[in-house]
């Protein structure tokens, strides 16, 4: 498909480096944790998980996003999607948990807005550096429990999400819905593989993404070459123990580099 | 089984380069899929970024491309080789690119280690300055370097060739002079999309590659020429998405096929088109691909 000539209709700053724009374009039939292809013209596509299926939620982090922050309302981007795999969709009277951490709020916003709408048990762990790095904390707590972490302590529980998630006891969850840094999305995946509920989580990842679309294999895993682009984003934490998860990933020009 | 350039390939479809063929494990999926042969993703002499994104767009007909050969350099792929032929019961063949004789030596060379089956000369990404078609539009320099590359490996030497030129028989016998086993035709075709709400080209590179069922005529067209004006087999790639789409390409004179762009559909492409192959061998009594290689030659 080609790109979706795509007008910002509104910019949220929800932290001093996330802002979440609004398109006039809905995608929707977008599945939580599927994601599309920002196109910024003259300067790069980069993919990003929908927040809303007509939104996306974003850090600044490279040439792409920083042309972004600085778009005004009614400038527009090209759009292509939803691309992916997402997350399992959440059935009536399931109990979901949620884990998430800095700007991997993004795809797991509208999760909870569709476990909660479906009457799925929603409990979120969400996590950030301070209490001004906080997204969608409203969100999270109306569609169910929520518990809030910082790094420094400036808002909830002083930790990581992982210092809450040790303390629970997960045998109760029909799902663990995950996104964020991989080293934490990582530590996360151990801890649960102790507490035998790796096979019960899903994890969205990030990876370098080339076209997106499951063709050129940039973004291929080892060791079984799944593509995060098709293949994922969300991937069930089962395939990922004994990858490459955690440990490297590959850069712009198939080089491995260290997480 | 199949037999070309002297290696044995259980049928005769092939992953094309520059799809999945950017790790070990990768190429391994796609031999567990049912492809024949897997050739990598085109490797050269130091590590490139490639193009900006959009670097692949889906449209009507076909795909367009312009990757801009990221690749990691051979001293860094050659360990995916090697992992590929580990879990890999097919053979592994190295696409490889350089901007001179030298410098495809040099690459073929540096992953002589991991024992490719063969190589694939990349003398035609359309869209990779100094490199590819720059370079396989020039027949002497198709020559040359196919003759120094062959001087300078042990396994069978393939040439991909572009379709845009004037005359791709004329470069085919280059690379047959050379020294060529075989010649595998055709690359992507010159393409371009423009975004028509903002005058913006939709691809980062502004042009790239045609790819897909689009493209397919024209590759019928090429190994049909290309089968008449040599004598090394011809490997054929280009729209190839179903098994009729193959037989056609057998037909017109191809040796085997190989599959790109159809991947998208799914990675059981190869298994699928393998079977619709030798069941198609089967139901009209033929006893394999040769019998058919090159029949619409034969029949008028």
């Amino acid at each position: 498909m080609r790109p979706i000539n795509s007008k910002i209709t509104q910019i949220v700053e929800e932290t001093p480096s996330i802002r979440t724009f609004r398109f006039d374009t809905s995608l929707d039939d977008a599945q939580p944790g599927q994601f599309v292809m920002v196109w910024v013209r003259g300067v790069d596509e980069v993919p990003m998980g929908c927040s809303f299926k007509n939104g996306i939620t974003v850090q600044k982090v490279g040439d792409a996003t920083s042309r972004l922050f600085e778009m005004k309302e009614g400038d527009s981007v090209g759009l292509r999607g939803p691309f992916g795999k997402g997350f399992t969709l959440p059935a009536k009277d399931e109990n979901i948990l949620i884990i998430a951490g800095g700007v991997g709020v993004a795809p797991l916003g509208p999760l909870a807005d569709e476990a909660a709408s479906v009457g799925a048990k929603v409990t979120t762990i969400l996590g950030a550096r301070n209490a001004s790095e906080l997204v969608f904390e409203k969100r999270f707590s109306e569609a169910g429990g929520i518990t809030v972490t910082t790094d420094d302590g400036s808002a909830g529980t002083c930790g990581f999400v992982t210092t809450v998630l040790a303390e629970m006891d997960v045998s109760e969850y029909d799902r663990i819905c995950v996104c964020g840094p991989e080293i934490m999305m990582f530590n996360v995946l151990k801890m649960l593989e102790e507490k035998g509920a790796h096979d019960r989580a899903e994890f969205s990842l990030h990876r370098y993404f080339k076209c997106a679309i499951g063709v050129c294999g940039a973004c291929c895993m080892d060791h079984e070459g799944l593509r995060v682009c098709k293949d994922g984003p969300v991937l069930n934490g089962s395939l990922l123990l004994d990858s490459e998860f955690g440990n490297y990933k590959r850069s712009s020009s198939s080089q491995r580099v260290k997480v | 089984m199949v037999k070309i350039t002297g290696i044995e390939f259980r049928n005769p479809t092939i992953l094309a380069s520059g799809i999945m063929g950017t790790t070990g494990a990768s190429l391994v999926r796609m031999t567990n899929s049912g492809a024949g042969a897997v050739v990598t993703k085109s490797i050269g002499p130091e590590p490139k970024i490639g193009h900006p994104n959009p670097s692949m767009v889906k449209l009507d007909c076909g795909f367009l491309n312009a990757m801009g050969l990221p690749n990691p350099s051979y001293a860094d792929f050659v360990n995916e080789i090697k992992i590929a032929k580990e879990g890999a019961d097919v053979p592994v063949i190295a696409s490889i690119f350089g901007g001179n004789a030298e410098e495809f030596v040099r690459v073929a060379e540096g992953l002589a280690d991991a024992k490719p089956d063969a190589f694939e000369l990349n003398v035609s990404c359309p869209h990779a300055e100094g490199y590819g078609a720059t370079i396989g539009t020039d027949s002497c320099m198709v020559e040359a370097i196919t003759a120094a590359v062959c001087d300078a490996v042990d396994v069978p030497v393939w040439v991909k060739l572009t379709p845009n030129v004037t005359d791709i028989k004329s470069i085919g016998k280059a690379a047959e002079n050379g020294g060529a086993a075989a010649v595998v035709a055709i690359n992507t075709l010159r393409g371009m999309a423009i975004d028509i709400n903002s005058g913006y080209p939709i691809l980062g590179n502004r042009f790239g590659g045609l790819s897909g069922s689009a493209v397919k005529p024209v590759a019928i067209k090429c190994v049909y020429d290309l089968y008449e004006a040599l004598d090394i087999p011809v490997i054929g790639v280009g729209g190839v998405s179903s098994w009729e789409d193959a037989v056609e390409m057998i037909m017109a004179g191809a040796s085997a096929v190989q599959i790109g762009s159809a991947v998208h559909e799914g990675v059981e492409v190869f298994a699928d088109i393998a079977t619709g192959i030798e069941q198609f061998l089967q139901n009209n009594g033929y006893a394999g691909v040769e019998d058919i290689t090159g029949l619409a030659h034969e029949v008028i």
